[in-house]
């Protein structure tokens, strides 16, 4: 009897947390989509209408947008595999010098805002401004800059400078995981290392190699920052920075949105299509190549090539990383732009100015600041109880839960962005436009897949046999939850909390289509000031933000190194 | 002379010895199997018979061909050796069908196609492997895949085949089958076995001769039969079957005192042993006496199906001792007399360093 009232009681629980769940994902997730869709294919009086929504394509703006994305998605695409992929083979399997160290720099520029880069390979390479461009017309008396980088090879070059690591990492634990023995019953059967590499390694790590690929594709389509810096000068437009510039230039004109939408359901389709195919590679193609116990795997010898490779690999850190990191800093430090880097014309007047006499920079510190806690914090524990539900519980309609909890993966910043405009700015009687409000809940949306992705994987580990023995214990269903299920996840819910903390602080794609003159973000604030001609300003916040990046990343990696060695 | 040789050969990590001044010859159409702890260098002599290690110190030949020196900076890579090899994890390519598998070696050396196809054939033919030749080795179960990789190192028809602990991964049951197909595929094809194993059972079956090795250094080298009832050393006694040790303490030449008391024993170790030593004896060499041999008191007595196992204490220390289940013994709490049939003497143990 009491059993079966107990079992009535934990269904009773069950359902109400299943509800609040899928309100919560409908709201924030579902709703802004939905309508962006409906907007994109039903016009004013209530028609599907396919239509319109083939001339807007065909506008030549809009296709040219398309193909630009295309184009540079594809590009960025190959050039960040091919220089990945190589990478990684070098640091895994070959006896290049110093590979702990080499590892660890090509992963630095995860931790970079893209957009930043952009903005300093601007500084460096503007056709007339640009510092090298200068130098070397100066000292050729050439007419024509060295080199362009408001070009499609200037984004893409861009592009994959901080796009890379995504199939470095994923090619080198796949060579790093891969049982030696595959590789060494290839040599003991009669094949160099050549043909082994070939015929053996390549095939068996291919899976993670395009799997890499299309996550780089998917990033790069819906990328705003580098084109935005880059390719607007010369009129190059990709889907995000066309969708921007429609709705920042026509204040919210139908026509503006209606190309908006159209565009957005491209992106949306495609990055599910990306999404869907990834999924189709790694169960198909994933080899079971996970070795137990063995020897070190095989390095090739690399001989006379040693050296040269690592002055490569040196150069090629001290050109994208450094170097522009390097120029943000000193172009932060001078009075006007353009001006050589001497000892006389550095200060920290900038830097002074921006972090205490600057009401702009100030507010948008604090913005970032805030609106990345409270993000992180809402979205932890929203993502905490929506995964249980999906993980551990086994209630009718937890499909649709799993289904609106994929939907955030492919969903790109600026369609959320867009989204949450057409659903808070009053049409089911909220308009919370122009406020942080609206800037919050789009974070929420947008970050809700990485906190659901860390607590899936947190509570996969808790094994139900562990809250089995708490209830026969004589624990309730909420004291085993408190006392057995949350201590043990909470080293998930604190990686989803600095997993969505960090790339909030640097946010711009979704800030930037969402703030007002005061709820500026450090992003948003960067990117104006730079539109602006307020270069070192611009120069100087981005290195503050570097800083708090980079600071709060090491903060993190000292504490994921205590927790996996304790 | 033999058809492997090994000739002081030893291997260096660093500071540490992994092998040290290994001689070692191999027959002909020999099963050998190399066993030992883990640590012990074993494998990593069999890796420098393949060729993934080189050799700080000695030669390796095989046949009239030298495989690797030290002295002449001379080594031949793995891929030019034309060994055979199974290693633990199976090592099947998951890309590739289990024909392609097992042709891969066949089409590295350039043979014609005829060739590659009925050699690929015969070798799937041996292992029990047609039916299931166009699948991929990721559908099989841990012996269908360790079945390919056997037939991957049969296809060029070896001299030497390494195998490196090929059946560890598997189930027991299994991995008894196993054992007897390795057998009668070399006395099919006429190969040599060198075997890496642990398992001393496993090793007991299969070999014609058994090298135990400990810390880098061989032990004893001999038949199974010889390893087990002629151990050469204290570690080989207690490495292969069960084992008692009880240490014992003599004055001069005088009879022997079990050390921390349990009588005096009527059997005397060879002279000039010194005054601490230690009995060894296998448990299901003892039976129990009468009066007058070595006192203990029945700790624990468990029935194990064939066997009988006691735990007896022996004034401070413990023995095993296992009887048939039909011979009559002493019940738990009783006290009872040891005889020891076939005792070995060894020198007190030295702490472990």
């Amino acid at each position: 009897m009491s059993f079966s009232l107990k079992k009535g009681e934990t269904f009773g629980t069950a359902q109400i947390i299943l509800f609040l769940s899928i309100a919560i994902l409908v709201i924030v997730v579902a709703v802004p989509v939905l309508l962006i869709f409906a907007n994109a294919f039903w016009d004013n009086n209530g028609n599907f209408n396919l239509h319109d929504v083939m001339n807007v394509l065909r506008e030549p703006d809009t296709y040219q947008a398309l193909l630009n994305s295309v184009i540079i998605a594809s590009g960025t695409t190959i050039g960040s595999t091919t220089i990945g992929t190589f990478f990684a083979w070098l640091v895994t399997r070959t006896d290049l010098p110093c590979k702990k160290f080499m590892k660890a720099m090509f992963l630095v520029p995860f931790m970079l805002p893209s957009f930043i880069g952009a903005l300093a390979w601007k500084m460096l390479l503007s056709p007339r401004a640009g510092y090298i461009n200068r130098f070397f017309m100066d000292i050729f008396n050439l007419d024509e800059p060295f080199f362009n980088i408001y070009s499609y090879l200037g984004i893409v070059l861009v592009e994959i400078m901080y796009l890379f690591p995504f199939v470095f990492i994923q090619v080198c634990g796949a060579l790093e995981r891969m049982d030696p023995t595959l590789e060494e019953s290839a040599r003991i059967s009669g094949a160099g290392l050549g043909t082994i590499t070939r015929k053996i390694t390549i095939p068996l790590v291919l899976p993670s190699i395009l799997s890499g690929a299309l996550l780089i594709m998917l990033y790069s389509m819906a990328h705003f920052g580098t084109v935005a810096v880059l390719g607007i000068e010369n009129g190059i437009y990709n889907i995000p920075t066309l969708i921007y510039e429609r709705i920042h230039q026509s204040a919210g004109s139908f026509e503006s949105i209606r190309t908006g939408t159209v565009l957005a359901s491209v992106l949306v389709v495609s990055a599910a299509f990306i999404i869907w195919m990834q999924n189709k590679i790694l169960s198909k193609g994933h080899f079971q190549i996970i070795a137990g116990k063995s020897f070190r795997p095989m390095e090739l010898k690399l001989r006379g090539l040693r050296i040269p490779l690592l002055v490569a690999c040196c150069t090629y850190i001290a050109i994208t990383i450094v170097l522009p990191t390097a120029v943000i800093f000193l172009v932060g430090a001078l009075p006007t732009y353009g001006m050589p880097f001497t000892w006389e014309n550095l200060s920290l007047e900038n830097y002074k100015f921006i972090l205490f006499d600057n009401q702009l920079t100030k507010d948008a510190i604090f913005n970032s600041v805030s609106l990345g806690l409270s993000a992180a914090l809402i979205t932890m524990f929203t993502g905490v109880m929506i995964s249980y539900v999906i993980v551990k519980m086994k209630v009718r309609g937890k499909g649709v839960l799993e289904f609106l909890g994929m939907l955030p993966f492919s969903v790109p910043g600026s369609v959320i962005a867009l989204g949450v405009i057409l659903a808070w700015s009053g049409k089911f009687g909220i308009n919370i436009y122009n406020t942080v409000w609206i800037i919050l809940l789009a974070y929420i949306a947008r970050y809700m897949a990485f906190s659901l992705k860390a607590n899936s994987a947190a509570l996969e580990q808790v094994h139900d046999s562990l809250v089995e023995a708490a209830r026969a214990c004589g624990a309730t269903m909420w004291q085993a939850l408190k006392d057995i299920v949350l201590p043990l996840v909470r080293p998930g819910m604190l990686a989803a909390f600095f997993l969505i903390f960090l790339p909030s602080l640097r946010e711009l794609t979704v800030s930037i289509m969402l703030y007002a003159p005061t709820t500026r973000t450090i992003g948003v604030a960067i990117y104006t000031l730079n539109e602006d001609g307020e270069t070192v300003v611009s120069a100087a916040l981005a290195g503050v933000a570097l800083v708090l990046i980079i600071t709060g990343q090491s903060i993190i990696n000292r504490f994921i190194a205590r927790t996996t060695k304790g | 002379m033999s058809y492997v040789r090994l000739v002081d050969v030893q291997k260096r990590f660093g500071q540490v010895v992994a092998v040290d001044r290994l001689n070692l010859g191999i027959e002909k159409g020999e099963c050998f199997s190399m066993l030992g702890p883990s640590g012990c260098g074993k494998t990593t002599t069999l890796r420098m018979i393949a060729g993934f290690e080189d050799l700080n110190e000695g030669e390796i030949h095989v046949g009239d061909r030298l495989l690797s020196s030290s002295r002449k900076r001379f080594y031949l890579p793995p891929e030019k050796r034309d060994f055979g090899m199974v290693f633990q994890a199976f090592a099947v390519w998951p890309h590739l069908t289990v024909y392609e598998n097992v042709a891969f070696p066949l089409r590295l050396r350039k043979l014609p196609t005829s060739d590659i196809e009925r050699r690929t054939h015969g070798a799937l033919e041996a292992t029990n492997l047609l039916d299931v030749a166009q699948k991929s080795p990721a559908s099989l179960s841990g012996g269908g895949k360790q079945r390919v990789a056997l037939a991957r190192a049969l296809a060029i028809n070896p001299d030497v085949m390494l195998l490196d602990e090929p059946l560890s991964s598997l189930d027991p049951h299994l991995r008894e089958e196993m054992r007897f197909e390795i057998k009668d595929l070399q006395r099919q094809f006429g190969f040599s076995i060198i075997y890496v194993t642990h398992d001393q059972s496993e090793a007991m079956a299969l070999s014609d001769r058994i090298l135990v090795m400990r810390l880098g250094v061989v032990q004893q080298i001999d038949t199974p039969l010889n390893v087990y009832s002629h151990p050469a050393n204290r570690f080989v006694f207690s490495f292969i079957g069960l084992s008692n040790f009880l240490d014992v303490e003599r004055d001069g030449d005088g009879p022997c005192r079990v050390a921390g008391g349990g009588g005096t024993l009527p059997v005397s170790p060879p002279a000039g042993m010194g005054s601490r030593l230690s009995l060894a004896f296998r448990p299901q060499e003892v039976g129990f006496g009468t009066k007058g041999t070595v006192d203990g008191e029945v700790q624990r007595k468990s029935f194990l199906g064939e066997v009988v196992d006691y735990q007896i204490k022996v004034g401070e220390q413990s023995v095993r001792v296992q009887t048939g289940r039909r011979s009559p013994g002493p019940e738990a709490g009783e006290t009872c007399h040891l005889d020891i049939r076939r005792p070995f003497w060894y020198p007190a143990e030295e702490p472990e360093g």
